[in-house]
């Protein structure tokens, strides 16, 4: 097998929580420049795969290996360094800042690495970053509400936002979490266009989602997440017509 | 220049100036105008100013920065002791040992956050106290307290042949740092403290504190080893305490272990939020407000309590001297327990909510017909 354009490879993760075997034999391989989305019914494992990945959770067993380096191990900050961002399930952010300010923190972050104290320097003085994150925030519609805090945005604007905060470091990989979840069909679908076009720009994402609208506009790959086992992986077209993809989820319905 | 300083920052440093170096002269009409209390009141600010470094900005809440203040004390004595009677060698000393004493717990404590680190830092102070009145006696004198004598060494002071006679007292530049002097060496220290801090709040370095205090799983996510931030906020925090200290020990050259109990630690906390957590000014207004009511309630007592309610009838004047007096002297903290509690449930935001409220009610009645949409951006 060509393994040469893989970027991410999960390589034989468990996970167990007691008794619980939340991820079992997971072996996923996520090509370079490929959407892959991962699916699957609810307490499949989707987010415990995600958490593994990006260093929340520690496997039991097995490895994530990203381009050549092991992940696992390592701090989540350390992982972000490595070109790794992540939109989660319900927005992280920082409420009590600005939307600006909220999106010029990891344009730092990807600048000025994982600590600098640079604290006699005036932030009015960082244009550079600034213009950046602005141009950022048209790209995701969101100029006009720079300076609003971003507590008070609605669900959809702090995902979007979030999203912007991502983006703007570039990353080589980008994890998102149900990334249209709680927006409407309008957002959702800018949400799907925003996404090509970072697709176009040649950005690796791995994303979980329930909306089978979202994922067969926007994947290259699917993996099927059962009881924490994949147990389909393949070009949406196969998973579509595979019986056990059906039957998983009739069963996860019932 | 242009951007070094935002036009109101500018304007914020300049006003805190004036305010400040005019205090003996605003201050007097209320009674406050004597360089004794001005000079605590210097003293007390810069150490609200730096624990809201770590507690407004970074949102970690300490309950041992005394510790740290009376380390500094400690270590500007012992300055006057050993090196020389000037004030600076002493600030410089006290700042780095204080410093590096922060170093070391806020190591230790940063390792857990929330209830956790607080009840770190309540422990950590507690040992210094105590190891303060113990095992370190031949450091910090016990209970009697470190002071100056005449025998003390003082090498560069000898290098230089310089002799005194009397008690020694500290001074800049040979000046005795007395009364007024005294003041505006404290002021001088307070206005450069406010402005570093006002820098570090106004830099990339500032918005990242806020930003962990905001949401710190983001902050790790987002590429930021949140340990060494945190740590330098508590390092300085400890070093602004340590200059509070030493200058308390410049304008009274005595230093005590009481200065590092928690009670000290409690009342840093009280000054922050009752000034407005967060804010530049509000702690120091804070540090001010509470150094002036201890000042007046600490010395009243009964007799003069009794001349003031004197013209009640007899029954009813005695009635409230009684009540009245366990209110101050010595109980003036049950006033400013009490005047803490409904801050804290009526103004959150300490004084510098009401301020803003204030602010916005006059902008209202002022331009009804302007947007009513106009809302307030919190100050900083």
């Amino acid at each position: 097998m060509e393994k040469s354009n893989v970027v991410l490879h999960v390589a034989d993760v468990h996970k167990r929580f007691g008794g619980l075997h939340a991820l079992a034999d997971i072996d996923l391989q996520v090509e370079e420049g490929k959407t892959h989305a991962i699916i699957g019914p609810n307490g499949a494992g989707k987010s415990t795969l995600l958490n593994v990945i990006i260093g929340k959770l520690a496997p039991t067993s097995g490895q994530v290996v990203f381009d050549g380096t092991v992940l696992t191990g390592r701090k989540p900050y350390q992982i972000n360094q490595l070109g790794i961002a992540r939109v989660f399930q319900t927005p992280e952010i920082f409420a009590d800042l600005s939307v600006l300010h909220n999106v010029m923190i990891p344009a730092l972050a990807k600048r000025d690495g994982m600590f600098k104290l640079n604290m006699l320097r005036s932030l009015d003085s960082e244009t550079g970053i600034r213009a950046e994150a602005e141009h950022m925030l048209e790209d995701v519609g969101m100029i006009t509400r720079r300076e609003m805090l971003a507590g008070s945005l609605s669900r959809g604007d702090k995902r979007r936002m979030e999203l912007a905060m991502c983006l703007i470091q570039h990353p080589r990989l980008l994890l998102l979490d149900e990334p249209t979840a709680g927006m409407s069909r309008h957002d959702t679908n800018t949400t799907i266009e925003l996404l090509k076009k970072i697709k176009s720009r040649g950005m690796t994402k791995v994303i979980i989602e329930h909306d089978m609208h979202v994922v067969f506009s926007l994947a290259d790959k699917i993996s099927v997440l059962a009881q924490g086992r994949i147990i389909a992986d393949g070009s949406p077209d196969e998973v579509r017509g595979n019986p056990k993809v059906q039957e998983a989820y009739l069963g996860g319905a019932h | 220049m242009t951007t070094f300083m935002s036009r109101n920052d500018l304007f914020l440093f300049l006003g805190f100036t004036v305010v400040v170096l005019a205090m003996p002269i605003w201050l007097a009409p209320f009674g406050a105008g004597y360089p004794d209390l001005l000079q605590r009141f210097m003293i007390f600010g810069i150490f609200a100013v730096g624990f809201n470094i770590l507690f407004g900005l970074t949102g970690y809440l300490s309950f041992g920065h005394a510790a740290f203040f009376g380390v500094g004390s400690y270590a500007a004595v012992w300055s006057f002791k050993l090196l020389t009677l000037d004030a600076i060698p002493a600030m410089i000393f006290a700042v780095v040992i204080s410093g590096l004493f922060a170093l070391v717990i806020g190591f230790l404590c940063l390792r857990r956050s929330g209830i956790y680190f607080s009840i770190l830092t309540l422990a950590f102070a507690q040992m210094s106290y105590n190891l303060a009145y113990s095992v370190l006696t031949p450091i910090t004198n016990g209970e009697t307290g470190l002071q100056l004598t005449l025998a003390d060494s003082r090498v560069l002071d000898a290098a230089m042949g310089q002799t005194f006679s009397g008690q020694p007292v500290p001074t800049l530049l040979g000046q005795q740092l007395g009364g007024y002097a005294g003041f505006y060496f404290c002021a001088g220290f307070l206005i450069l403290a406010f402005f570093i801090a006002q820098r570090i709040a106004g830099s990339p370095f500032g918005m990242m504190l806020k930003a962990i205090k905001s949401n710190q799983t983001r902050m790790q996510f987002t590429g930021f080893n949140t340990r060494p931030y945190a740590l330098s906020a508590f390092v300085i925090s400890g070093m602004y305490a340590g200059l509070a200290g030493a200058l308390l020990a410049v304008t009274d050259p005595l230093a005590g272990a009481e200065r590092m109990q928690w009670t000290a630690s409690g009342e840093v906390v009280l000054m922050t939020i009752l000034g407005g957590v967060g804010t530049l000014v509000g702690p120091v207004i804070g540090a001010w407000i509470i150094k002036y009511f201890e000042n007046i309630l600490s010395a009243l007592n009964d007799n003069i309590l009794a001349r003031f309610w004197s013209f009640l009838p007899e029954g009813a004047a005695d009635f409230m001297v009684t009540i009245t007096s366990k209110f101050v002297g010595d109980g003036w903290h049950l006033t400013l327990g009490l005047a803490f509690v409904i801050v804290v449930i009526f103004l959150p935001g300490g004084i510098m909510e009401g301020v803003r409220r204030i602010a916005a009610a006059f902008r209202r009645s002022g331009s009804s017909s302007a947007k009513p949409s106009a809302r307030t951006q919190p100050a900083e």
